[in-house]
């Protein structure tokens, strides 16, 4: 790809936009496609911010690709072209194993529909309201009803279905039960629409697809060029400093944290007491520990599901999930039809909730021991479902979140961005200051890869109207 | 504009949105997301395409008057006039 070298970037755009996540990339091209001039800045060498991927031991490791719901296909076609689109593919496998349940689903509101009633007992009646319930939610409702509410009245004592329903949330988007029931209406609806997708040809495609559409288009991109500074003067964005060199732009996006773009690149100083009142009660969210296996060529795993929702423990708890010793993960297997064009490659992928500070503390040594320990753990679940896997696996690598920390400079590492109020702040910073705007994951309902692009989509429409203005 | 040329201004902004929109027993008075297969970020993109078009500032409080294609063109009428 024909990147652009930082000296020879314009002196002066319409647009900047600070980090290369989905969302930063989509307002970049929906942007540059209304005309306007566009400078893409990304701290990292690669693009995609955590839609990514590493090449480890001749394997490709996807590191977020899990599953997205339906609404992709739609979203990619709109906003990205036809070719994205026609890659996304449906995955079948969505496995549940548990203490409490284990069971293969589609992950579809038809087959909960089914499963809720036979295997769960529960009357055609209450599936019914409690889909209508949350098909209906928006984020303009009420919040004050909490997910745990929610399902107390639909599904009173249930903790089995309290877990059915929550824990692939609680992976996607690091939600608990205490959170807005909005928050979880408006993602399960998403998910249920039609099941999960997955993108054949990998992260790497994507991404390389979405450059190729950017470059097309006319945009400048500029790789490992960390902005240090986004320029107010007067309560007007003038630009960003990025290496020592100051850039000019009318309006600059900000798709770094929302925590980091107010702290950091920004700085406290240029906004009003109230609005900093708001900001300092919002709250990242957690972070993610991930393990990579991948399989030693020639040898090959049956097929165990795309997708594995597994714990051993007792009941669901988002605290639980988050503990340094959890037994609960998830494992996304990678089979070889993830790159039907590429040699045959299995990878398995285990994903576990983390909280920063928990790893952040630790000395080198007892960092080295729990990752080991962690990679342990992960070998035993894997077992169960891959008997003999120590013997085929030939790569190991691991991240925590001081490794999502590192390589999204996200406040805590957090991998889901803020809780919900993060929404309202991101949504009203360009009302602080003329010409800022921030996109990425806040909320929670602007979260993964479906609700990082929609939302590049809605910011672009601001800015947009901004730049017009 | 013509009343009728703003109709079909937005019948071919929808049309570029979804190529399988089907217009043939599109009840005017009705709402459009009712009738086709339009989300919140579809009405989105259309506010979008006006503004690239004809320069035209649709506030966001004011994007419920899309609702429906009779609503959209007596909303744009006066907004589009002397286009």
């Amino acid at each position: 790809m024909q990147y652009t070298p930082l000296d020879k970037v314009q002196p002066q755009y319409d647009v900047v936009v600070i980090g290369s996540g989905l969302g930063g990339m989509t307002c970049a091209n929906r942007l540059a496609e209304a005309g306007h001039t566009v400078l893409l800045l990304e701290h990292h060498v690669q693009l995609g911010g955590l839609a990514t991927w590493f090449k480890r031991g001749g394997h490709i490791f996807d590191v977020s690709l899990h599953g997205f719901p339906y609404g992709m296909v739609k979203t990619c076609k709109k906003y990205w072209g036809r070719a994205i689109r026609d890659s996304i593919i449906q995955l079948q496998h969505i496995v549940f194993d548990n203490p409490q349940f284990s069971l293969t689903t589609t992950f579809s509101k038809d087959d909960f529909i089914r499963i809720l009633q036979e295997r769960f007992g529960v009357s055609q009646t209450v599936v019914s309201e409690f889909f209508a319930t949350v098909d209906a939610m928006n984020f303009y409702d009420d919040q004050r009803l909490t997910t745990r509410e929610l399902f107390a009245q639909f599904f009173p004592g249930r903790s089995d279905i309290h877990r059915l329903l929550m824990e692939p949330i609680t992976y996607a988007n690091g939600s608990t039960l205490d959170e807005p029931a909005i928050t979880y209406g408006i993602v399960f609806s998403n998910f249920m629409n039609r099941g999960v997708f997955t993108f054949e040809g990998g992260t790497d495609k994507l991404i390389g697809l979405m450059a190729a559409e950017l470059l097309n288009k006319g945009v400048d991109i500029c790789t490992g060029a960390r902005v240090e500074r986004i320029l107010v003067e007067d309560g007007v964005t003038r630009g960003v400093v990025v290496k020592g060199r100051e850039i000019k732009a009318t309006a600059v996006i900000s798709n770094a944290g929302i925590t980091n773009t107010i702290d950091n690149l920004v700085g406290p100083e240029q906004f009003a007491a109230d609005f900093l009142g708001r900001f300092s009660k919002v709250q990242v969210n957690n972070s993610s520990c991930q393990v990579y296996f991948g399989i030693r060529k020639g040898e090959s795993i049956g097929n165990i599901g795309d997708l594995l929702f597994t714990s051993t423990a007792a009941e669901f708890s988002s605290e639980e999930m988050r503990r340094m010793d959890t037994k609960s993960r998830t494992f996304s297997v990678y089979y070889p039809k993830t790159r039907p064009q590429a040699p045959p490659d299995y990878t398995i992928v285990a994903s576990m909730n983390a909280d920063y500070d928990d790893w952040a503390k630790l000395s080198p040594e007892a960092y080295r021991l729990a990752k080991e320990a962690m990679i342990e753990r992960c070998f035993d679940d894997l077992e169960r479902y891959v008997p003999g896997v120590r013997a085929k696996v030939d790569t190991i690598e691991s991240a925590t979140p001081r490794t999502f920390h590192r390589y999204t400079l996200h406040t805590k590492g957090t991998s889901f961005g803020t809780k919900f109020e993060g929404l309202d702040i991101s949504r009203s910073l360009h009302k602080q200051i003329d010409g800022l705007f921030h996109v990425g994951s806040v909320g929670i309902i602007m979260s993964g890869w479906l609700g990082a692009i929609n939302y590049g989509v809605i910011v672009a429409n601001d800015v947009d109207s901004y730049l017009r203005s | 504009m013509t009343r009728d040329e703003i109709k079909d201004v937005i019948l071919e902004i929808i049309e570029d949105i979804d190529e399988e929109a089907d217009f043939a027993n599109l009840d005017a008075e009705a709402p459009l997301r009712d009738q086709l297969d339009l989300d919140s970020m579809d009405f989105l993109d259309i506010v979008m395409e006006l503004r690239k078009r004809y320069k035209l500032q649709i506030p966001e409080e004011e994007y419920p008057q899309l609702a429906s294609l009779a609503s959209c063109v007596n909303y744009l009428e006066p907004k589009l006039k002397d286009v």
